[in-house]
């Protein structure tokens, strides 16, 4: 098997504030295969843009402390000096931001800011970068290209901006593009077609996906492998058949049946996940979904590693065995929650 | 763009007027200010102060006076001062405006160097202890008065430490102008400069750093960081690129109010026969014409100055150029 | 969520339209052209029944909830609102009518006074409107945050101690302060975490329920907008397109542009994900100061012909109380890429070995 292209080992970044240290990610590890989509889902708090920014050393905040090593084609960037890292942003590892009017500078022509990162990292002439600029804003759909290219961003519709920002990410030909929300900001139709951008740029270049979501939806259309993050920790991961048919953790059985969906019967009522997600601050030991879990039970005072306990690639933190969480699921959603409402 | 220009210089027009109008009620009108009275000086007569009036146009109805005296503002500029007899206005105010614009030109770009060095270190270093320095630094300019700043350079420069190497070259006070000898203009403002731009370096320093710290916060900065831009450029492409737009909105503004005679402090200070110390002069001897058109060229140069900044505005930020 | 059959016509829309005007000129500023934001648009509402509104930005939604919530004044049609005509009521004649239309407001973060104490917040329309003196409006208040799920001893916090859940149950309190008949939430739960939006919507289903109250629920999330509706209308730049009770949009909707909305919303289900037809609609949303002529969807619809474009479709029933403006309808017996979904799975596919 192929050396992973991005592997993250036991991040930990956390925050001195007023209040106290918030450990916004506590422990992270993951793999990315070449090629390979990875869906990062989470709620707000959980850590999952923090993961990210800190692998792209984005993070500036003098108060921010980093553990842990991310290994990027085997080099560690936690370890690079400031020239190396920036060699790589852009280049190897590039990211999309979720709101592409405040991403993208409003004062610069959209073609001067891509063809500002294509000469950041190669040496080419002006006019083969804004050659190339061009191109590239055809290959993301952007019609009258080579006329548009002279626009600021506002004059840019919101998906033909993030599309200008698709195309800015993969000016250089990344390895890894990581994608924080791409299209939270869209309207559903635009977000389908921006989606519909990424699986195509993403098959023609090989290019792989980090892509962070709240969205179950996005998910199950767009990732290979899924990890579930709660509170700064990874409480699942595995392919995305594993998460959404045979999901092991609580957290992603409560997110699966909080959500309204339109392919299953109208429930009665909206399952919902009791309580609020819990301050990152002086977080207690003990799993830390263990407050709002309908399951808990007094070894979950320990706080639950992730491990693969089918053998499958499948990794979860809960300590419940997998009889009982078959049990449990099946128990999760009763009938009488199941009503056609016509 | 072009629409947005002429509107605004059409404001100007109108603005010039209202201010123009404003003042002559007020100097004009204000009980107690007889101008014949000024004029004629001591005890005079009831005849003389009659012809007094009449010569001067006094005795007729107030928007005729307005009117005659724009006239002889604007279209003759041949308005004679009431303190100095004879002496033409327009030309005077002429004559003294090299002075005041070598003196704030000269303070504005120490200002601008010295402020943009203070506030992109203090924002850079913040987290270390140069930060709250430069800021307290900053704070002790903006506190200081200037006229108390300037008599202090005198006292060191003129009187006290003269005789050293330090300031034997400080020339006596006064302005010297550019034509006249270089060297000699350079000397004669050098001190003056440095005292003037003292409180700006301080308020903009201070400016310019919570611009920077605020820009720095922004998506689009974190994006050109992303992008693999050195840091150098993100700073000086994106984060000052950001800060600067309400920086020089707030530069524009008060250089055109220094122009427009606000440094008068400073030069009566240094002895400067600026605009500001002819202005000074005229409202210790009530000298109403001068008053008058000194506050009317004054106002001239603060709303070009906002007509510029806008137009800056504008230019620096694409968005503003929609309306 | 279920409807009164019987119950008496609360809200009347008539051919309400909303122009915004762009001004251009160097000294006089003449209108040059004009926001077609809402364009006439009709609707009926049933007491005890939600009505969703569904649609993308610039379809109007949010201007037409504030049409009918006066906080706007209409450029031409008419709101009646339990009878009576407000739509040319001045300031003062509204008064007395507002506590019978409260708004519900998205951002949770803005939408509060965050100057304000919370218990401020809530007792303002009490105090405004003068009902009852000091003890007996702290008595509402404490009772308001019970009833939405709050502890009445936060009745002195400010907004910001709250999280955005909170701030917005805090903004469904004020809302019910005067005992509202007709609440309008503008997308209540967009702006909140997956976990926490299926606690606001249980929320409002069950006031629903113990306080007799009718809604008009606006969102862009479909799958929210299914479960909380009865009937279901569909907007695009400025028009309803489509109205229909709220299972039958999903299983047989009518117009191309529903069909493309339900397509492109992502299922969280890998497979149906990939078996189904996903419909990408091209191009961006077209402005509303120069809307298409003719039918508004047809420069996007992939079943457009010429009549399209010269003729605008008036809205027609196409079966019990769903209607719709179409010159080619999707019929009922063709499958639909929508109506796919609906159908084809009647509960969770069969677990594997674990």
């Amino acid at each position: 098997m192929a050396d992973p292209l991005l592997e993250v080992r036991n991040l930990k970044v956390s925050f001195r504030t007023e209040d106290g240290t918030v450990q916004a990610v506590d422990g992270v590890s993951l793999t990315l295969a070449e090629g390979e989509t990875l869906g990062i889902v989470g709620e707000s708090g959980s850590g999952k843009s923090v993961t990210m920014m800190s692998v792209m050393r984005l993070i500036t905040d003098p108060n921010a402390r980093f553990e842990g090593q991310v290994l990027y084609k085997g080099r560690d960037l936690m370890a690079l000096t400031q020239e190396q890292i920036r060699g790589i942003r852009g280049a190897g590892i590039a990211m999309i931001f979720q709101d592409p009017m405040t991403s993208l500078n409003p004062v610069y022509r959209v073609g001067w800011q891509i063809a500002e990162q294509i000469q950041a990292h190669d040496k080419v002439s002006k006019q083969a970068a804004h050659a190339r600029t061009i191109d590239l804003l055809k290959s993301v759909g952007i019609p009258h290209a080579s006329e548009r290219v002279d626009d600021y961003p506002h004059q840019f519709s919101g998906g033909m901006r993030q599309r200008v920002m698709i195309a800015m990410a993969l000016s250089c030909n990344p390895d890894i593009v990581i994608a924080d929300e791409p299209t939270t900001a869209l309207d559903v139709t635009i977000q389908a077609q921006i989606l519909g951008l990424i699986r195509k740029l993403r098959d023609d270049f090989g290019t792989a996906v980090v892509l962070i979501t709240h969205d179950m939806g996005v998910v199950a259309e767009m990732a290979d492998r899924v990890a579930v993050m709660y509170a700064g920790r990874i409480v699942e991961e595995g392919s995305r058949r594993d998460v959404f048919y045979r999901p092991q953790h609580p957290y992603t059985w409560g997110l699966l049946g909080s959500i309204a969906r339109l392919d299953r019967p109208k429930p009665r009522r909206l399952a919902t996940i009791p309580g609020l997600p819990p301050s990152l601050v002086n977080l207690p030991p003990g799993c830390a979904f263990g407050p709002r879990c309908a399951y808990r039970f007094p070894a979950c005072a320990q706080t639950p590693p992730l491990t693969d306990k089918l053998g499958n690639g499948h990794l979860d933190a809960c300590l419940l065995d997998p009889q009982a969480k078959k049990d449990a699921r099946a128990g999760a959603t009763p009938p009488e929650l199941v009503e056609d409402a016509t | 763009m072009l629409t947005f220009i002429v509107r605004r210089l059409l404001w100007t027009v109108l603005v010039m007027f209202v201010i123009s109008a404003f003042v002559f009620v007020l100097f004009f009108k204000t009980p107690g200010i007889d101008p014949a009275r000024a004029i004629a000086g001591r005890n005079p007569s009831p005849q003389i102060l009659a012809e007094i009036r009449h010569q001067f146009g006094l005795d007729e109805p107030f928007p005729v006076q307005y009117a005659l005296m724009m006239k002889d503002l604007f279209i003759t500029r041949d308005l004679v001062s009431y303190s100095n007899q004879g002496v033409k206005v327009v030309p005077e105010i002429f004559a003294a405006a090299p002075a005041t614009l070598s003196l704030v030109f000269g303070a504005a770009v120490i200002w601008v160097v010295m402020s943009m060095a203070l506030g992109i270190a203090a924002a850079l270093l913040r987290g270390t202890i140069v930060d709250p320095l430069l800021m307290i630094l900053a704070l002790i300019g903006i506190s200081m008065p200037v006229f108390w700043v300037g008599e202090v350079a005198n006292l060191i420069t003129q009187s006290r430490f003269h005789d050293t190497f330090l300031f034997s070259w400080v020339p006596p006070l006064g302005y010297t102008s550019f034509t006249q000898s270089p060297v000699g203009w350079f000397k004669g403002l050098l001190i003056p400069w440095i005292t003037l731009s003292i409180l700006y370096i301080g308020l903009y320093a201070r400016v310019l750093r919570a611009n920077i710290i605020e820009t720095e916060g922004e998506d689009y900065v974190r994006t050109a960081r992303a992008k693999g831009l050195t840091e150098r450029r993100v700073l000086l492409r994106h984060t000052l690129r950001g800060s600067m737009i309400s920086y020089v909105s707030l530069f524009g503004l008060d250089f055109g109010a220094l122009v427009a005679a606000g440094a008068l402090l400073t030069e009566v200070v240094f002895a400067i026969h600026g605009v500001g110390f002819l202005f000074f002069q005229s409202l210790g001897n009530l000298d109403l014409p001068t008053i008058m058109a000194i506050v009317v060229y004054g106002a001239f140069f603060i709303v070009l100055a906002n007509v510029i900044v806008d137009i800056a505005y504008a230019w620096l930020d694409p968005r503003v150029r929609l309306t | 969520m279920t409807a009164d059959p019987d119950g008496d016509v609360l809200l009347r829309v008539e051919h309400v339209r909303k122009h915004f005007p762009i001004r251009k000129g160097i000294l006089l500023q003449r209108e040059v052209a004009r926001v077609h934001a809402v364009d006439d648009v009709s609707f009926e509402l049933r007491a005890g029944e939600t009505l969703g509104l569904v649609g993308e930005s610039g379809c109007g939604k949010s201007t037409l909830a504030r049409c009918i919530a006066r906080l706007y004044d209409l450029t031409s049609g008419s709101v009646i609102f339990d009878g009576r005509d407000i739509s040319k009521l001045s300031r003062r004649a509204l008064r007395p009518i507002r506590g019978g239309l409260q708004m519900v407001f998205q951002d949770p973060y803005a939408s509060l006074n965050p100057r304000k104490r919370v218990g401020t917040i809530i007792s303002d329309p009490l105090r405004i409107h003068k009902q009852g003196n000091r003890s007996e409006i702290k008595r509402q208040v404490r009772r308001l945050l019970e009833v939405v799920g709050l502890s009445p001893e936060h009745v002195n916090r400010y907004p910001h101690e709250f999280s955005g859940g909170q701030r917005q149950r805090i903004g469904v309190a004020r809302a019910l302060a005067l005992n509202p008949k007709l609440i309008i939430a503008d997308e209540p739960v967009s702006a909140l975490d997956v976990s926490i939006r299926a606690q606001v919507i249980n929320l409002l289903d069950d006031l629903q329920d113990e306080l007799s109250l009718t809604y008009i629920f606006i969102a862009h999330d479909l799958g929210v907008v299914r479960h909380v509706s009865d009937r279901i209308a569909v907007m695009y730049l400025g028009k309803i397109v489509e109205v229909s009770p709220a299972e039958e949009l999903y299983r047989r909707p009518v117009h191309p542009y529903t069909e493309a909305l339900l397509s492109a919303v992502p299922i969280p289900d890998p497979d149906l994900s990939e078996q189904r037809e996903h419909i990408v609609l091209e191009g961006d949303v077209p402005s509303p100061i120069a809307p298409p002529p003719g039918c508004r969807f047809h420069p996007r619809c992939r079943y457009a012909t010429e009549i399209c474009s010269r003729e605008e479709p008036p809205l027609v029933e196409h079966g019990p109380d769903h209607l719709a403006a179409c010159h080619h309808p999707l019929s009922f017996t063709r499958a639909t890429a929508a109506g796919g979904q609906a159908t084809a799975a009647a509960g969770p596919p069969p677990e594997d070995q674990v």
